[in-house]
């Protein structure tokens, strides 16, 4: 298939019905409504359903019956309103359902703003519901990059059957940007046999969430991080740019790894060995980048659109907090190369 | 270049065709082609876009002596469909040239409808920009489709076809000449000319190909960072 142009939020919408996504259920909020849009258009056209929600809070709760269902089945958001889905998150964690949601982030915290935004890193990447848990979290940088990572998020959900949340930033949604689409199943899925379509003359299933007695709830929350420490170990992905010789490295992920591109090239025309680790997915954090780098980085230079969510993880993943300075804009500023060159430049001094 | 347009210019296409880029561009060259004393009005009736309005632009436009129109409620996270009364005063004060950056859609067109009754018909262009690779405009019908949809929203006729084929920063003189392709067709069947075709300077390297429809007309990136 050719190229075509498309808006994010589009691309992501027809990304998901590629990957074999038949049912959204979900609310308008800015700037995602382009995806909710298109797809109440297309979804019917491939025999699909299209539910606009009540709320956001109704919206996760149709996902939650829809996995349980056995369907490939989307929703997404931006910030407030995926903290409103934060309790069905958890739901369908505990049950462990396999569902995706999108979240295009803008500025918070509440109502916020309607620009772009990245402070949404603790409550998606930390877990913004109550217990023990995580999700596996990817962040595209780029419109093709989301329709990739919206495909694979689909396959990803089904195999460890957990939540996976796509983390954009609200100018992916938005941008228009040359696209195609190959999907690839990552793997020879197995039927779900667990899923609930009508007993029939079959076998009974259930989908469960309420334990009684807390010895089996430890047992649950054991065997879940079972599956952490697998996705741990196999789905770490990040992206290595100029760091060859590099003795400083910029931590960036989404629209804001592209700024930083732009500014390496300046600092490199003048001399500077710094170069980006990327992290594609922010859970599981890529621990392996840093372990293969860290021994000649004098420092990092983490630079997001939040005022510094992300420090830690780094911190923990290159073991050594005093490696790490932090330059953030924040409430839907998205920072010019020109900053972020001197921030750079007022880390590194003289040190070509 | 503008010989031919008329005195109000009213820039419309799907979205994502390029028509805001497109409605800055020819702003700021009308003022470089006009004298100092013909003022210059860029109206932004964008209620459908929430990122990479022209009003973003309003400081820069109006340094250069462009009176820039839009929404009248202020602050970059209004995301209301609000447009600005003052949009009809250059229609009627006849010392403007006027350009009006309309919305993507046939929503966003219904806009025009305060200012419709006011327009006449010899002193009006309504231009749609195109871009082939916009999957709703990649065939003649498509673009034919649009036009007509475009078209009963605003109560105006389409005068001319911007041909704004472009694969952003992979754009080719072969992606212009495809989008050529099909809108000589979009002529063939409607009648209507294809008025310029547009691309961004920095991107095209190689010759630009003979044989188009329409006068070329180079662009600089306005609405689009170096990054993007």
């Amino acid at each position: 298939m050719a190229k075509v142009l498309m808006k994010g939020n589009e691309a992501i919408g027809k990304a998901a019905i590629e990957a074999g996504c038949r049912y959204f259920f979900g609310y308008p909020i800015t700037p995602q409504s382009e995806l909710p849009e298109y797809l109440s258009s297309e979804l019917p056209k491939v025999g699909g359903m299209f539910v606009q929600a009540e709320s956001e809070v109704s919206a996760i709760n149709m996902v939650y019956g829809a996995a349980a269902a056995g369907a490939r089945v989307l929703t997404s958001s931006s910030s407030p309103g995926i903290a409103l889905k934060q309790e069905g998150i958890g739901y369908i964690t505990n049950a462990s359902l396999p569902a995706v949601i999108v979240n295009m982030m803008r500025g918070g915290p509440g109502l916020g703003t309607i620009q772009p935004g990245q402070a949404d890193y603790h409550m998606t990447v930390k877990g913004g519901s109550n217990g023990d848990y995580q999700n596996i979290v990817v962040a595209p940088a780029s419109v093709q990059e989301a329709v990739d990572m919206v495909m694979e998020a689909f396959d990803l959900a089904d195999h460890y059957r957990v939540p996976v949340i796509v983390l954009a930033d609200g100018l992916i949604g938005q941008m228009m940007e040359p696209v195609e689409f190959h999907y690839v199943p990552k793997w020879d899925l197995p039927e779900k046999d667990w899923a609930l379509r009508g007993k029939g003359d079959g076998e009974k299933h259930m989908v469960e969430n309420l334990v009684m007695e807390a010895r089996e709830c430890e047992e649950w929350n054991l065997a879940h991080y079972r599956v952490y420490r697998k996705i741990e170990e196999q789905e770490q992905d990040w992206e290595e740019y100029k760091l060859e010789d590099a003795e400083y490295a910029f931590v960036a992920y989404g629209t804001v790894s592209r700024i930083v591109k732009s500014a390496i090239s300046q600092l490199r025309e003048e001399g500077y060995k710094i170069g980006l680790i990327r992290p594609k997915k922010l859970w599981p954090f890529p621990q392996k980048a840093f372990d293969r780098w860290d021994g000649q980085i004098k420092k990092y230079l983490d630079v997001e659109m939040s005022m510094g969510q992300m420090v830690q993880d780094v911190a923990y993943a290159c073991n050594d907090k005093h490696k790490i300075e932090f330059y953030g804009r924040t409430g839907g500023i998205v920072p010019g190369v020109e900053e972020i060159v001197v921030f750079a430049k007022k880390i590194m001094g003289g040190d070509k | 270049m503008f010989a031919q347009d008329k005195r109000i210019r009213i820039i419309t296409g799907h979205y994502g065709s390029g028509k805001t880029e497109f409605a800055v561009n020819y702003a700021e060259k009308l003022r470089q082609s006009l004298p100092p004393e013909r003022k210059v009005a860029l109206a932004d009736l964008d209620i459908v876009n929430v990122y990479f309005r022209s009003r973003q632009k309003q400081d820069e436009m109006q340094q250069m002596g462009i009176l820039v129109i839009a929404s009248s409620i202020q602050g970059d996270s209004a995301d209301l469909p609000a447009v600005s009364a003052a949009m009809t005063m250059p229609v009627n004060d006849r010392s403007y040239d006027y350009v009006v950056d309309l919305g993507g859609n046939d929503v966003g067109t219904l806009v025009l409808g305060r200012m419709t009754p006011l327009l006449k018909e010899e002193e009006t262009d309504f231009f749609m920009v195109v871009n082939v690779y916009r999957p709703d405009t990649a065939t003649p019908e498509g673009v034919i489709e649009q036009m007509r949809s475009l078209e009963r929203g605003a109560g105006l006729k389409v005068t001319g076809l911007i041909n704004n084929t472009n694969l952003v920063r992979e754009t080719t003189a072969a992606c212009l000449r495809h989008g050529d392709d099909v809108l000589k067709e979009v002529t063939a069947r409607t009648g209507v000319p294809v008025r310029y075709i547009s691309y961004v300077e920095e991107l095209l390297q190689e010759e630009l190909p003979e044989g188009l429809s329409g006068e070329w007309f180079p662009m600089q990136y306005h609405m689009r960072e170096s990054w993007m």
